[in-house]
């Protein structure tokens, strides 16, 4: 049996992974439990917002945001660094592996560091007493939300011409939205026109859906098409990047 | 099994390989020369369908390159300058995962990695990271990979660049077992010696332009088979001839130190431009 293309591509990513199991760990926890201590209990114990407890109330923005990140980051910077630095992903562009092989194994292994990190927050969650009930629509949009961020990273790792543009791209667009998307306050909060131009970040989609889920509601249909729309143009995106690389 | 037709590629108003024609045969170890940034690692980048043709086309066995890049890059292997392996998984995990990118099966991926790494004397090291790897061990392993899925035509971009004699002579021993596999190499190269020692016919590129090709003794002979070297004003003066006799009676006629040898192909580089290859 050989495997298919998409699947060699992803089990490589898996394999630095199970290389190194703990700095895996380490860097899918750090940021998303930074987050939780100071948003959760810092500055939001006693607090209430919109009706529940605050913890309660960040707990998916901050699931949301972790998810993003580490499928973003998890395929961005590593296709970045393998397209200039080790130049590795050459031995796969003179393989018979097409790009959209390549982009589709590498979003899957962005969907498993993604989901991993915010499933590691879930569980920590549970023995926080908060409160919050996960069920499997929750774990659908949460995979959704690792696809629309992996592809991004796809899109943003191939279009990327040095490291700088990488940095760059993360302080200008991903951080903006990792702080604006409605993952720490409701974004209705936001006075016009602000609380709608939140609306086009697809983070914003992926805190709103996540948190209408946890309160036993259900997932707003406009942000699930918002999302499914983004995970399908950045794919698409991305693949073509590959496909039209000129190194 | 490859061949080019005006091929070349413009990088905005550089031109870095100039209507390129070539055609190399089945079997055939072919010879790319020349100094650094004469085009040879472009036209390697265009064939194994790296960098887009900007002009002219090419055919790697009869499939064309800019149309039919997945066929062509199921019969290549390709061995680039850069070495880009994969440093943080070992040896044998790195011809395993060339070997997946290939569709090939386990059993095969199995059987196949431990005979090349006998084969490039790495079976020792097979569970080492790479990055524990000397260059040459690394140079070696990157050609391993390159034939993993038995490839018929090899692309080698300076096989050899860096590395102390002793290893540079193993390494042509293994691309000389190749050619006796019937596998079709494309090497190229900056060093004389090895263009000489390996390659049934060499092309000789500078600024991107085809110069020279022939067989080495084809070349030399063309020059002059003798060279008479003897110091100067202003360096050493170097005079070619065809027979023997003559090469002796120009020597003898001359009053400082003087050396009769055989001509190399630095010295046809050297009377076809005036320049010399290295540095
Ligand atoms: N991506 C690129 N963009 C612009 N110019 C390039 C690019 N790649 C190569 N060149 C230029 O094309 C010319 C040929 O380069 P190439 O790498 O093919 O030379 P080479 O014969 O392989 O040299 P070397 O012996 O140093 O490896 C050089 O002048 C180089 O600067
Ligand atoms: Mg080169």
């Amino acid at each position: 049996m050989s495997p298919p293309g998409f699947y060699t591509i992803f089990w490589r990513e898996m394999l630095s992974v199970r290389k190194k199991p703990l700095k895996f760990l380490a860097g899918s926890l750090i940021m998303p439990v930074l987050y939780l201590i100071t948003f959760g209990w810092g500055l939001g114990r006693g607090m209430r917002v919109q009706g529940l407890d605050y913890l309660l109330f960040v707990l998916p923005g901050i699931i949301a945001l972790s998810a993003m990140n580490n499928s973003f980051s998890g395929v961005a910077v590593t296709l970045n660094i393998s397209k200039l630095y080790y130049r590795t992903i050459e031995e796969i562009l003179v393989s018979p592996v097409g790009p959209w092989s390549i982009a589709l194994g590498r979003v899957l292994a962005g969907c498993f560091k993604g989901l991993f990190s915010a499933g590691m927050l879930m569980l920590i969650s549970l023995f926080l007493d908060a409160g919050v009930r996960y069920s499997v629509p929750f774990l659908l949009v949460l995979f959704l939300t690792c696809l629309v961020f992996a592809s991004l990273g796809v899109l943003a790792g191939m279009l990327a011409r040095s490291h700088e543009d990488m940095t760059n791209f993360t302080s200008f667009i991903v951080l903006p939205m990792a702080f604006l998307s409605g993952t720490f306050f409701p974004p209705e909060q936001m006075p016009e026109p602000f609380a709608s131009l939140i609306m086009i970040y697809p983070l914003t989609h992926a805190a709103v859906s996540l948190r209408s889920l946890t309160a036993g509601a259900g997932v707003p249909l406009i942000s699930l098409t918002v999302m499914v729309a983004y995970a399908g143009l950045f794919f698409y995106l991305g693949g073509r990047a590959i496909k039209t690389m000129e190194l | 099994m490859i061949r080019t037709e005006d091929l070349t590629k413009r990088f905005g108003q550089l031109t870095a390989v100039d209507r390129l024609k070539l055609s190399i045969g089945h079997g055939e170890i072919f010879g790319l020369l020349g100094p650094n940034g004469a085009g040879k690692t472009t036209t390697i980048r265009m064939l194994t369908t790296l960098a887009k043709i900007t002009a002219g086309r090419a055919w790697v066995r009869g499939h064309d390159v800019a149309k039919a890049p997945l066929a062509v890059k199921r019969v290549i292997g390709v061995a680039p300058q850069g070495l880009n392996l994969e440093i943080e998984l070992t040896a044998v995990e790195n011809l395993d995962y060339h070997g997946r990118l290939h569709g090939m099966p386990r059993h095969e991926r199995r059987a196949r990695a431990s005979e090349l790494l006998v084969f490039v004397d790495l079976s020792g090291k097979k569970d080492v990271p790479v990055d524990q790897f000397s260059g040459g061990m690394k140079r070696r392993l990157l050609i391993a990979r390159a034939l993993m899925h038995r490839p018929q035509i090899l692309f080698l971009d300076e096989p050899t660049v860096g590395l102390d004699p002793q290893i540079r002579r193993k390494i042509w021993g293994l691309i000389q077992a190749l050619k006796s596999q019937g596998v079709t190499v494309l090497l190229t190269t900056h060093y004389i010696e090895e263009a000489e020692a390996l390659c049934d016919r060499v092309g000789i590129l500078r600024k991107g332009r085809l110069i020279a090709l022939d067989a080495p003794a084809g070349l030399m002979e063309n020059v002059g088979k003798y060279a008479v070297e003897a110091e100067g004003q202003n360096g050493m003066d170097i005079r070619f001839f065809k027979e023997r006799a003559e090469a002796v009676s120009y020597a003898g006629g001359i009053r400082r130190d003087v050396t009769i040898r055989k001509t190399n192909l630095e010295d046809v580089f050297l009377s076809l431009t005036g320049e010399k290859i290295g540095e």
